[in-house]
């Protein structure tokens, strides 16, 4: 067992045990995007991020990869961890506005606006979809390729193979597309954006075959209009 | 060659290639690394040998090609051993007159170094400016071998200290040895090294472990580490075997960029000839420890560079880099220990344990011991490759050794360490060049680029480069470096296009925190350091291009002008060179430039003789 202290507790966990499940046995809330239990952790949103450490050597880590150690110092909601949360949300908000997920979070932090130019993308390459499709549907058919501004997820070479068993997984725990604004109203519907989206690793023709878990959902109410 | 089974074969053929030697021989030495056979030494060689031959002076003179000296701007250079003559910017005719002079044991004045600031020829080497002040123990080295052949590397030293090390047989007293010189990591972070052999030292032996080294280079400008995979890739080798030795490795793989295809060349026949004289292989020397180095080519990505991302290159995968905790040592390239270390840092082994530890910590300062091979371009008069002691400063360095601003504007800044570094201001070039006093300018050490800049070059433009650099190679898996990194260069390309404004200016240094802190590699983390640095001490720069919408140094396109003034003579070399036709005017007329027409590439201002073309 190893004993650490997080925002002045001390608590007593498990060789293993990542900042971020300890934080949560304890109840101290901490945001996360990529993160999702059953998958591993990859630490891509950087919105889970803890101060560890005093002094200058304190320094910002993402609390879902990080495992425990002894007699580590952590704080979850001090300053500098506040600052860096608002201005990743504020990223968020400038490449993905469209998605709820990120906009619950936003609004949950009380970020409201974001100062850089507007983007629409339908990805925020969290991760989430190739660890689900690797490691929970066991078919590793989706995956990454380049890096920077051209960084992508698809199936090798974007073609279709029968890997990719349509199980809709990946849409499942896409957080860009994972509405839960389910109203089968358009009109009521709190910003269209649904009816905007295509997920981004599949083609648009399959979208009717497969398992959507997301039905009633106004962009298929749009579409048999 | 004949296969070395004991340490007193070694010894053996050591004596046997002293007893060879001709010290006072005349010698023509010809540097041949990639930036000598871009400018013409292999012609050089070509002309030497055909010279030798005519006159049939192959007893009397021997040719050595080796790899580069570092006084890349005067290459194709020639050095004549004994005496130590230095010939800059030789042509074959001037081949020929050396070669005849070499033999003589005469120098020819007219081809010797001219000094610009005494008018005065200079006839050794080290009575140059550039090479006084410089300590050189690697680069010296790669002066006296031809880094293709094993036994110049053996006569001259080499293996001489594994010799050493095997015959102690003291493991713990290699790594003890490795404390006390104080030698620090050469790839920028500063981590000693003598503390990362322990920490692999006294993991379990079981299941094997990797020792790498890491030739990348991937900053731009930079290429200390090519010129010593060229010029001697021998000494990487002894260096791996010896610390193999000293921690237990058993395994050692060279990871070297694609880009760097001589290297690679020599690497592979140095590795070869190792293998076939027995030093690497199983049972080294019939000492009873085995160790191979193989090699692995990157596929053209800085972030490869990271340790994390170049094991998981190692290991075939993409170039990512995981969160540390677990470091490389206890858990690296398929999960076995692994001690990843720069080229430079591999150099300098073998020369701890020829001299002693205790003689190599007495070059530098307490903390920071030993020599920097820094690469030293820009706007200086004498770019090339400078080795020097630690704690020297920058002023000296730059004005001593690289003799002062090349154009003719003064020298405003110097950058170092590349894209991960920052730039220090003319006004602190008083501080001493080690770890802990650039770091805490804004800066790092790097991996030793050197960029001077003078009053011309814009300081926003150079962040902006630099972010444009990281933009494209960071691999994109935290959203704060991808995203932040972009939206970076954004702000700096509309502040450069005169779109910035104030509140840009606070946006961009709140970003630039938050990369900083939450980024999980080193490639995120000191991206922000070429913006950071460069509002520390250039604010008004920044200021000039938000509110006046000017760019005082000239620089940035959409905010300058290009006019001629009543300088001109009409001589009309700028019309024909104008590669937009913008440029209209009779012969001895004042010439005008359209500005509509004008893409600022700045062919006139080049060819002018007048200093007539004018940027405001």
């Amino acid at each position: 067992m190893i004993k650490l202290t997080i925002n002045g507790l001390e608590v007593s966990v498990e060789k293993g045990t990542t900042l971020l499940e300890a934080a949560q046995f304890l109840g101290f809330p901490i945001p996360t995007l990529c993160h999702m239990e059953g998958l591993s952790p990859y630490g891509a949103c950087r919105l889970c991020v803890v101060e560890i450490g005093e002094g200058p050597r304190a320094k910002l880590v993402s609390s879902c990869t990080y495992p425990v150690e002894e007699g580590l110092k952590v704080r979850t909601s001090s300053s500098r961890v506040v600052r860096a949360r608002k201005m990743v949300l504020e990223l968020l908000l400038a490449t993905c506005p469209q998605s709820k997920v990120i906009q619950d979070l936003a609004s949950a932090h009380e970020v409201r606006k974001q100062r850089f130019r507007q983007e629409h993308e339908d990805c925020i390459l969290c991760g989430l979809c190739v660890r689900m499709c690797e490691q929970q549907m066991m078919a590793k058919a989706i995956g990454f390729r380049g890096r920077g501004k051209n960084r992508s997820l698809g199936t090798p070479f974007d073609i279709k193979f029968e890997e990719c068993r349509l199980c809709g997984g990946c849409m499942y725990v896409c957080p860009a597309c994972q509405l839960r604004c389910t109203y089968t109203d358009p009109e009521k519907a709190i910003c269209g954006g649904c009816a905007n989206l295509s997920p981004p690793c599949l083609e648009k023709e399959k979208f009717d075959d497969i398992m959507c878990y997301l039905a009633p959902c106004v962009a298929c109410e749009i579409k048999k209009d | 060659m004949e296969k070395l089974n004991s340490l007193s074969d070694f010894k053996d053929l050591k004596e046997r290639l002293d007893a060879g030697r001709e010290p006072d021989r005349p010698t023509i030495i010809i540097p041949a690394g990639t930036c000598g056979q871009a400018s013409g030494a292999n012609d050089l060689i070509r002309a030497a040998k055909r010279e030798i031959l005519a006159r049939e002076l192959s007893e009397k003179v021997r040719l050595v090609i080796t790899g580069c000296h570092g006084f890349c701007q005067m290459e194709p250079s020639v050095l004549v051993e004994p005496g130590r003559t230095f010939y800059p910017r030789v042509d074959t005719k001037g081949m020929a007159k050396i070669v005849e002079a070499a033999a003589q044991g005469k120098v020819v004045e007219e081809l010797l170094f001219l000094d610009p600031a005494t008018g005065k020829r200079i006839e050794k080497q080290d009575d140059m400016p550039f090479f006084k002040k410089q300590v050189r123990t690697i680069l010296a080295r790669s002066e006296r071998v031809d880094p293709i052949r094993l036994y110049h590397y053996i006569e001259s030293g080499g293996y001489g200290s594994l010799a050493k090390v095997l015959e102690k047989g003291d493991r713990a007293w290699v790594i003890e040895e490795m404390k006390a010189s104080g030698l620090r990591g050469r790839g920028g972070a500063g981590f000693p090294t003598g503390l990362k052999w322990e920490l692999l030292a006294k993991q379990a032996n079981g299941k094997g472990k990797f020792l790498v080294c890491n030739a990348d280079e991937g900053d731009p400008g930079a290429y200390m580490d090519r010129s010593v995979l060229e010029g001697n890739p021998h000494s990487i080798i002894e260096g791996m075997i010896i610390g193999a030795f000293g921690t237990g490795a058993t395994e050692g793989v060279v990871y070297v960029r694609t880009e760097y295809p001589l290297a690679i060349k020599h690497l592979r026949i140095a590795l070869r000839q190792a293998r076939e004289l027995g030093l690497l292989g199983e049972d080294i020397l019939g000492r009873g420890f085995s160790f191979d180095i193989h090699l692995v080519k990157g596929a053209g990505a800085f972030v490869c560079g990271e340790e994390t991302a170049l094991m998981r290159s190692i290991e075939g995968k993409m170039g990512e880099p995981r969160q540390r905790p677990p470091f490389p040592v206890e858990r690296g390239i398929q999960g076995k220990p692994t001690a990843i270390n720069n080229v430079e840092t591999w150099a300098n082994v073998s020369l701890i344990f020829a001299e002693g530890a205790k003689a190599f910590s007495k070059v530098g300062t307490p903390k920071n011991s030993g020599t920097k091979i820094f690469s030293l371009v820009g706007k200086v008069q004498n770019t090339g490759l400078v080795e020097v002691p630690m704690g020297i400063t920058i002023g000296e360095i730059v004005q001593e050794i690289g003799a002062g601003p090349s154009g003719k504007t003064p020298i405003k800044a110097v950058q170092t360490g590349g894209p991960s570094g920052g730039c220090i201001p003319a006004t602190k070039f008083d501080l001493p060049i080690d770890y802990e006093s650039l770091a805490k300018a804004g800066s790092i050490m790097g991996s030793g680029g050197m960029i001077v800049m003078d009053e011309r070059t814009c300081m926003v433009d150079v962040a902006k480069y630099f972010m444009n650099f990281l933009k494209d190679e960071s691999c994109g898996k935290c959203f704060t470096c991808r995203k932040g990194t972009q939206r970076m260069w954004e702000i700096l390309d509309d502040i450069s296009r005169g779109q910035g404004t104030p509140a840009h200016l606070d946006l961009l240094e709140e970003l630039a925190l938050v990369v900083k802190d939450t980024t999980m590699c080193g490639l995120g983390q000191t991206a922000p350091n070429p913006v950071l640095s460069t509002l520390q001490y250039f604010r008004e720069e920044y200021l000039e291009h938000i509110k006046n919408k000017r760019c005082p140094a000239g620089v940035c396109k959409d905010l300058i002008l290009y006019s001629i003034s009543q300088k001109c003579t009409g001589c009309m070399a700028c019309i024909k060179s104008c590669p937009s036709e913008a440029i209209t005017g009779k012969a001895k007329e004042v010439h005008v430039i359209d500005a509509k027409k004008c893409i600022k590439c700045g062919a006139c201002m080049a060819v002018c003789k007048y200093d007539a073309v004018v940027v405001t």
